[in-house]
């Protein structure tokens, strides 16, 4: 099943809006986590304070809205197409990680890198979506 | 007991995977516009198998948690990551969707990544 331009595009706006949102959600959240005095532990109280701090909030948030443009997404694109295409997120977040936490990024992890970034690609010379939409709508 | 957790993770997180993907295709397009967001939230509201993914969701999530916090990282991410492949094949048969040569490829080629960019 061929997709239209106009699909293409909505499908792609939806994949690069998760993209981005879902390692910046996770380093907000790793940030405000990072910088909570308290050890985070089973107590609930203590995963509530940690709620309040605007980081970890703010990741929350995110990540909320990732989960949402996720599902946006497959309802435009077949499953075995978004999950090897979103995994960019992983090289994201790698970077995210060196760039704003200072963490080393071994030469290993920079080859993992390269080999997500083929898989996307030719995952994403395939068409988005093989399988008709159950309502009818294409 | 990190082979429970892991089996956990994989079977949640599959199973959340392709019950949201049905259920998406089912509902028609959705957007995350202002408008488009009401509508997305209705939707989840409305289908059952949706908040049962959901379910899904944070089961994987906190079985997640106990493994990282009993193994390593290197281990948990990359060993948490077959379920790529196992979703592939469940979308083939379950879903019915076309997994060719490239797509399958691909898969495996992000799954590499993902297991070197973990250790």
């Amino acid at each position: 099943m061929t997709a239209s331009p106009g699909m293409r595009f909505r499908t792609y706006s939806l994949l690069g809006l998760f993209i981005f949102l879902r390692p910046l959600g996770n380093l907000s959240l790793a940030w405000g986590t990072k910088h909570f005095p308290q050890v985070l532990s089973l107590n609930p109280a203590v995963y509530l304070r940690a709620m309040a701090d605007p980081f970890v909030a703010l990741g929350i948030a995110m990540l909320i809205l990732a989960l949402l443009t996720r599902l946006a997404l497959l309802s435009l694109a077949d499953l075995s197409f978004v999950l090897p295409v979103t995994a960019v997120g992983y090289v994201l977040a790698t970077l995210f990680g060196q760039v704003f936490l200072h963490e080393a990024v071994t030469a290993q992890q920079w080859m993992g890198s390269v080999l997500i970034f083929m898989g996307t690609g030719l995952v994403g010379t395939t068409s988005q979506n093989t399988t008709p939409n159950l309502n009818g709508r294409a | 007991m990190k082979w429970l957790l892991l089996s956990i993770v994989v079977t949640a997180t599959a199973l959340s995977d392709l019950l949201q993907s049905h259920e998406m295709k089912r509902a028609g397009e959705q957007s995350v516009g202002a408008r488009g967001l009401a509508r997305l939230l209705k939707t989840i509201a409305l289908r059952r198998y949706l908040i049962l993914s959901i379910g899904c969701l944070a089961v994987s999530f906190f079985a997640f948690m106990a493994l990282v916090q009993a193994e390593p990282l290197s281990f948990a991410v990359p060993a948490s990551a077959s379920s790529f492949i196992l979703e592939t094949i469940l979308a083939k048969f379950v879903l019915k969707e076309h997994v060719g040569v490239r797509r399958g490829t691909g898969a495996l080629l992000v799954l590499g990544g993902v297991i070197l960019l973990a250790r």
